[in-house]
């Protein structure tokens, strides 16, 4: 089975959309389910979300950013390229409820995982406002694809060259000052998944986050997306990703996700040297 | 005339200990044809042969040795595959010390015939032979089954079930299948090469593989039954989920499971990183916890892949020690050093969250407990710390419960294993068949391979007589 990718679309700097064939993943996924690929024979197992779905297509578009070198060899492929493996949909499905207002946060690639679920709070009869935040103006993504489906968008970005000055918090904060804020959901880089539980601890309000700690198999077989919520070892990959924010040693998290953070640099070097070689 | 009886079995040649830790390339050797029939020599021939008793898939051990005693080693491998589909994978991880070779009478007074490594010599020697011959195609019967889990459970019911002439369909969650075979046992005890070519076999007999299929998530047992046509299912997912101890400091950087461990390692090849993209850590100084084929298989990975000392902490005594003597022997040559009676109780970091040092407790051994053996105490007070760079964890698998989990009404024990008729393997739910490791808890690769041939027994059994009222419940109370 070949999972070509058959489209390709460059979102903003660094960030890349792609539409790949997989029937059997497009038919059964959920909102909250990832996918496992890996891009050649050679190449690592890496998560992604599946940020939408064409059933009658047997499509599994997927959106991702290139941070080292498997998301960039990934972005070098074509249309009509296949990778090598793809396999899901992988993890828990979201417990979508009517909560009533729900402010959904996407910062970085976490925009991509909001679209199937702000999709499917909203059949579920939910108000839903999305933050999306990023640096600058430029890293925005999906902004458009947002507006078509939720009640409003907020923006935040750092240096305040697009809608709010600020942090998604800052973004979260102004909301939550303005209404009631019934559940919150958070994903992005951990230090801004943690900056939210913070701020909705204290009020109460229910606020889910989906983790992104490393994996390698995705089936519950090898203990590696390892996360501590309420004081007890979860795996990831089967018990979550999604999991309650206020539970969630984020600390733990973030530097287990610096593992190899010494073999990463090399790899992309390496990987740079080559396609420099390469374009000689 | 009546020649004396050869005690001493034939020798094995070994990479030596010092080169075997360079590489990850296979340490035993295997028999030359000359040693092979030499060592044939010494079998017996029994009559009634005690030895057949002690195969799990009971192969006809005095007849394929006659046939190697007289230089047919290709009847031979064919005589033994008409019992057991793997035999070159058998023949190199059997622990054949308890089974077929500890009831051979010859070792009544010497050295038992070395009955793994001649079928592991002829099905060797068959592949190198060129192009494995392939029984002819049975007439198909139309009717489909599913396999999940391509595990030697897996492989070897769907061997058996294509051979019967049936559409035979393997769903394999990771993206290359063999289960622990290929992404567990490391290569310098099974190479990869033979379980692909075994792979290869199955496929050749008309099997289907789907890899990147998780039954369960990608879609269900039921769907597969109900909506793709799949008659009847045999559930071999194994026991792969990883289990820690609970201890504090056990997420720690550094801390692996064996199965990460060693998935890292056999299936994603880090020990080739950066050539292959997948990293591991594996530092100066490791400690081992856990002292079975697991400890030692990831105790001598980790000394392949660049560390200077590994140590196995067990908590038991030597004697209660599970992994196969030959593994132990083989860690202990090169350079594996043994703590036993010893237990981890917690794990120190530094200010990065690497793991630094391991704090143990001496233990004693009290009375017997449930397992028959003897319970192991801590001796309060004897506390001392290991300095440590990474550690690996490998005190069992658990079954995964993907597939109980999303199958409704299939029942499971408290051990997560699947509710079945030792018998005929049938389960809580008709036409769902089970065996391997998700059936048994953790075994070993001949159990799971004679429990696949069992159910494909049954399957054949049930999908003749189907349409017969009651069959099911006959099937599962073993009534046939
Ligand atoms: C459930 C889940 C869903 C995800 N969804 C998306 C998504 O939709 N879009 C997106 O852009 N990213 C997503 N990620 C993160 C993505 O998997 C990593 O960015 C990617 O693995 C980086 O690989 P790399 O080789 O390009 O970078 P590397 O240089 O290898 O790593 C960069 C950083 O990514 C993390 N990482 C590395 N390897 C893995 C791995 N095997 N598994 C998880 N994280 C790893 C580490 O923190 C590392 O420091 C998701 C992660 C998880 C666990
Ligand atoms: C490191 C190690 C060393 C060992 N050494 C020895 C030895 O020397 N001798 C010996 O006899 N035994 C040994 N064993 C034990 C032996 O390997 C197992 O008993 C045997 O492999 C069990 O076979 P199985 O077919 O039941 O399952 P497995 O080999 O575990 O295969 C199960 C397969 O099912 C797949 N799967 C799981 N869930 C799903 C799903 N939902 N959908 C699709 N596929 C799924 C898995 O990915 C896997 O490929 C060892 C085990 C390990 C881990
Ligand atoms: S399969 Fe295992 S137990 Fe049976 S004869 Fe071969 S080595 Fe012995
Ligand atoms: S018991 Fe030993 S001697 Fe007798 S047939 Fe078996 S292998 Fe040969
Ligand atoms: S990724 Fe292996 S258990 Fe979760």
């Amino acid at each position: 089975m070949g999972y070509k990718i058959l489209k390709k679309r460059v979102l903003g700097p660094g960030s890349k959309l792609m539409e790949i064939e997989a029937p059997f993943v497009a038919k059964a996924a959920k909102p909250g389910q990832f996918i496992i690929l890996r891009v050649f024979e050679k190449g690592e197992r890496i998560p992604l979300t599946i940020a939408r779905t064409d059933r009658e297509r047997g499509v599994v578009t997927i959106i991702f950013q290139e941070v080292g070198k498997t998301t960039i060899h990934l972005g070098l492929l074509n249309e009509g390229d296949e990778l090598a493996d793809f396999v899901g949909p992988l993890g828990k499905p979201t417990d979508i409820e009517n909560y009533g207002t729900v402010v959904a946060i996407g910062g970085g690639f976490g925009t991509a995982v909001l679209l199937p679920l702000v999709t499917a709070l909203k059949k579920a009869g939910n108000k839903v406002i999305t933050i999306i935040g990023a640096r600058t103006k430029e890293l925005v993504l999906l902004e458009d694809e947002m507006k078509k489906i939720v009640d409003e968008v907020l923006i935040t970005t750092d240096d305040g060259s697009y809608g709010m000055k600020g942090l998604v918090t800052d973004g979260l904060k102004f909301l939550m000052d303005r209404e009631k804020v019934d559940a919150v959901y958070a994903v992005g880089p951990v230090p801004m998944m943690k900056a939210v539980a913070d701020m909705t601890r204290g009020p109460g309000i229910k606020t889910i986050v989906s983790l992104n700690p490393i994996m390698v198999d995705g089936t519950g077989m090898c203990g590696a997306c390892r996360v501590e919520v309420g004081g007890k070892t979860k795996f990831a990959c089967v018990d979550g990703p999604e999991f309650d924010a206020h539970e969630v040693n984020f600390d733990l998290l973030m530097k287990r996700l610096k593992m190899y953070r010494k073999e990463e640099q090399y790899s992309l070097e390496l990987f740079k040297k080559r396609l420099e070689k390469e374009a000689v | 005339m009546a020649r004396r009886l050869k005690l001493e079995r034939t020798p094995m040649s070994k990479l030596p200990p010092e080169e075997r830790i360079t590489t990850f390339e296979e340490v035993a050797l295997g028999y030359t044809p000359e040693e092979a029939i030499i060592e044939a020599e010494r079998c017996l021939l029994c009559k009634r042969p005690p030895c057949v008793a002690g195969c799990p898939v009971s192969i006809d051990i005095p007849s394929f040795i006659e046939l190697i005693k007289k230089g047919d080693f290709i009847g031979a491998v064919k005589k033994i595959k008409e019992a057991n589909p793997l035999p070159a994978i058998c023949g190199r991880v059997c622990p054949q010390e308890d089974q077929c070779e500890m009831k051979c009478v010859v070792g009544i007074k010497g050295q038992p015939v070395a009955i793994g490594r001649l079928e592991r010599f002829v099905a060797d020697y068959e592949a190198s032979q060129g192009e494995v011959e392939i029984p002819p195609r049975p007439a198909p019967k139309g009717k489909k089954v599913a396999i999940i889990g391509s595990g030697p459970a897996g492989l070897t019911c769907a061997s058996e079930l294509a051979k019967k002439g049936y559409y035979v369909t393997i769903f394999e969650a990771l993206h290359k299948p063999g289960g622990v075979l290929m992404y567990g046992i490391p290569q310098f005890r099974l190479p990869k090469e033979i379980v692909a070519r075994e792979i290869d076999y199955v496929q050749k007999l008309g099997v289907e593989i789907f890899t990147n299929f998780v039954v369960g998530k990608t879609r269900t047992l039921d769907e597969l039954m109900s909506e793709d046509g799949y008659e009847a299912a045999f559930v071999a997912t194994g026991a792969g989920y990883p289990r820690f101890m609970g201890i504090p400091g056990e997420n720690l950087l550094g801390i692996y499971s064996a199965n990460e461990f060693l998935t890292r390692i056999n299936l994603m090849r880090a020990y080739k990183f950066p050539d292959y993209d997948t990293p591991i850590k594996v530092g100066k100084r490791v400690v081992v916890v856990g002292a079975g084929n697991v400890a030692m298989d990831a105790a001598r990975s980790a000394l392949r892949a660049g560390a200077e000392k590994v140590t196995i902490v067990y908590r038991r005594s030597r004697k209660e020690m599970t992994a196969r003597i030959e593994e132990i022997e083989n860690a202990e040559e090169e350079g594996v050093e043994l703590k036993i009676l010893t237990n981890p109780v917690r794990y120190i970091g530094d200010e990065d969250g690497w793991v630094k040092e391991v704090e143990v407790i001496k233990m004693k051994l009290g009375e017997p407990d449930e397992s028959g053996r003897r319970r192991p105490i801590p001796i309060e007070g004897s506390e001392y710390r290991i300095p440590v760079d990474t550690v690996v964890i490998a005190i069992g698998q658990v079954p995964n419960p993907i597939v109980p989990q999303t199958t409704p009404g299939l029942e499971t024990t408290r051990h997560g294993t699947i509710v079945a008729n030792p018998k005929t393997h049938a389960t809580t739910r008709e036409g769902v068949f089970t065996g391997g490791d998700i059936m048994t808890g953790a075994a070993t690769v001949i159990l799971a391979a004679g429990s696949g041939k069992t159910a494909a027994k049954y399957i054949d059994y049930y999908l003749t007589h189907k349409d017969e009222p009651g069959i099911w419940e006959k099937i599962f109370k073993g009534e046939v």
